[in-house]
């Protein structure tokens, strides 16, 4: 048997105590650093693929139907009072919307072409730090994005209306309910993109995030479904529905949906979509 | 040469992945690598080689029996272990969004290393590949090669204490497979232990210190690639072709040619074992002749890894 002299490198594992958790952390850092880099780099398909979906809401509802007098408002549209009051509401569902959505496209979307056939993901699943911490930076790295794309809905808010937005910020409530959206819509999109595969994603849009935003209470509050019992009560099953009135309680003086339900709520659709992500996560990356 | 445990980088005892559906790839498994040796896991597709190199690399729950790695237990702690390994999987892996250049500086990153470090290693390790003048291309403009080089150069960056390569020339063009073949071969020189995975018999034969044959998640025989020929018995393999139906040819040259062990068929050739005979081939012809058969085309080799496996299954690597 012939062995070649051991003149490599003692063992690394030897003789150290406890490096794993600090080397666990760095790992963990440098793999944010790497999706921060690439977000600026693509930044010029990140601005338009978060702005314009916004800008339409927006545009649509508060500019072109008032404009061409079939404006939202109910009974008050005709002042523009009523119209005030509508757009600020519409603006709340949308940062709603747009974190919802960033949380699928940031994290579902290149998932779901990680795991199918491009496998890049395993550089990243094989650096030192266990593979929940993975997951869970892609649901922190998802959340960061889903925060820059919510912010942005703030400048369209304030250029593009007819009538202009007075938004009364509670900044507490603002404050809290902000991260806790992100997070819930970047678990969210871990758990999709781990149930989703290249062949079947084109469903994930068309089926479920198609119908979870025009019914999560974007365009109208909750409360106002009460003329609509059983949409009011399907409704709760839906998260961006939390989101939508939560930024309601933030942003605006109407009536909204009681902070009792969507703080708990929000809590525990973050929980459970982020747990299930993780666990899905080491399912299609662990045989 | 007697080792002791610590200079085994891989030792596994009963190592076992059954898949669901009672599908059992590694079967038992007993391995020892030792440092700066290149190992070889030779067998065909299927056999349970990259299973086997998926359990060692935490990418793969095994099923039964233990793997240290390094000596860290890869079931126990994976995060650990992730450290001492470099991987170079079957498939190209390297993150798409980053250049050639951010693929090693990103990874240096995982690893810990500061800015500085992870710079100063990515350039040498472009120079080293031979990389430099892609640094700023996009990896998808990477030929097969190239970017089979840069995964090379990936893995050892962090300086693991063994280089995993699955297939590693599968789908490679000659060319590019001597120039990985050299570059193995320097990793080797400065002290890199190596496990690869292979079903070309050729490069576990030109690489590797020591090889195992595995088939059906089981170790069929294990030594170095001289000890596995040896073990044949065989001295000379005979490669016969004939006009005409080649079974016959096969039966009267088995029985009549002196210390002819036994004859397959490949490709419509003949390939026969032979023992301890100087002068083989005018015995060849003389008996074809014979027997009147046309012989086309007559060679001698030394018996290859593929005699030793085809001894050990009956059946082709290539099957």
């Amino acid at each position: 048997m012939t062995i070649t002299d051991p003149k490599s490198q003692a063992p690394q594992s030897d003789g150290q105590t406890d490096p794993w958790s600090s080397s666990g952390m760095s790992a963990f850092k440098a793999l944010l650093l790497r999706d921060a880099y690439v977000l600026v780099r693509n930044l010029k398909e990140f601005l338009p693929r978060t702005l314009i979906q916004p800008f339409l809401l927006v545009f649509v509802f508060t500019y072109v139907l008032p404009k061409v007098g079939m404006g939202m408002g109910g009974s008050a549209a005709a002042s523009g009072q009523g119209a005030a009051i509508y757009s600020a509401s519409l603006i709340a569902g949308v940062i709603g919307s747009v974190i919802l959505f960033q949380g699928v496209q940031a994290v579902a979307l290149p998932l779901v072409q990680e795991f199918g056939y491009t496998r890049e993901i395993e550089d990243r699943v094989l650096a030192p730090l266990p593979v929940e911490l993975v997951a869970i930076e892609k649901i922190v790295s998802g959340a960061l994005q889903c925060l820059i794309a919510g912010l942005l809905v703030f400048p369209i808010a304030a250029i593009v209306p007819a009538t202009s937005v007075h938004l009364q910020i509670n900044w507490p409530i603002f404050l809290t309910l902000m991260p806790l959206a992100c997070l819930m819509a970047s678990s969210l999109g871990l758990t999709f993109g781990t149930i989703f595969d290249p062949r079947t994603v084109p469903m994930l849009f068309g089926v479920i995030v198609v119908p979870i935003t025009f019914l999560g209470c974007i365009y109208y509050p909750w409360q106002a479904l009460s003329s609509i019992r059983w949409l009011q009560i399907a409704s709760l099953a839906n998260p961006l529905v939390y989101i939508s009135e939560g930024f309601r309680a933030a942003l605006t003086d109407i009536p909204h949906m009681t902070l009792w339900a969507v703080y708990p709520v929000m809590v525990a659709f973050t929980i459970l979509l982020a747990w299930n992500g993780i666990r899905g996560f080491k399912r299609r990356v662990i045989a | 040469m007697k080792l002791n445990q610590t200079d085994a980088v891989i030792h596994t005892e009963g190592l076992t992945k059954v898949y669901p559906g009672d599908i059992k790839a590694v079967d038992n498994l007993d391995l020892t690598v030792f440092r700066g040796e290149i190992f070889g896991l030779l067998g065909p597709n299927g056999a349970g080689k990259t299973t086997t190199a998926g359990m060692l690399t935490t990418r793969v729950m095994p099923t039964g029996g233990s793997a240290l790695v390094g000596g860290i237990n890869v079931v126990d702690h994976p995060a650990q272990a992730k450290r001492v390994i470099g991987v170079v999987p079957q498939t190209n892996t390297l993150d798409r969004s980053l250049t050639v250049w951010e693929n090693l500086y990103f990874h240096g990153r995982f690893f810990g290393m500061s800015k500085q470090v992870a710079k100063a290693k990515a350039d040498a390790l472009l120079a080293q590949f031979r990389l430099a003048e892609r640094a700023k291309a996009p990896v998808l403009a990477l030929s097969g090669g190239m970017a089979q080089r840069l995964m090379v150069a990936r893995a050892v960056m962090h300086e693991p204490s063994i280089l995993f390569l699955d297939e590693p020339t599968a789908g490679l063009d000659p060319q590019s497979r001597i120039a990985l073949w050299e570059i193995l071969g320097e990793l080797h020189k400065d002290g890199q232990t190596i496990l690869l995975t292979t079903h070309y018999m050729e490069e576990a034969d030109q690489l590797c210190d020591r090889l195992a044959i595995i088939d059906h998640g089981r170790v069929l025989a294990l030594g170095t690639p001289s000890q596995l020929k040896e073990s044949t018995g065989i001295d000379t393999m005979v490669l016969i072709s004939i006009a005409g139906d080649p079974s016959l040819a096969a039966e009267v040259l088995t029985a009549e040619l002196e210390g002819a062990t036994e004859a397959r068929i490949s490709d419509g050739k003949i390939s026969l074992g032979v023992v301890g005979v100087a002068g083989v081939l005018p015995k060849v012809i003389q008996i074809a002749a014979k027997h009147g058969y046309v012989i086309n085309d007559l060679s001698v080799t030394e018996p290859t890894l593929e005699t030793v496996f085809i001894k050990l299954t009956g059946k082709d690597l290539r099957e």
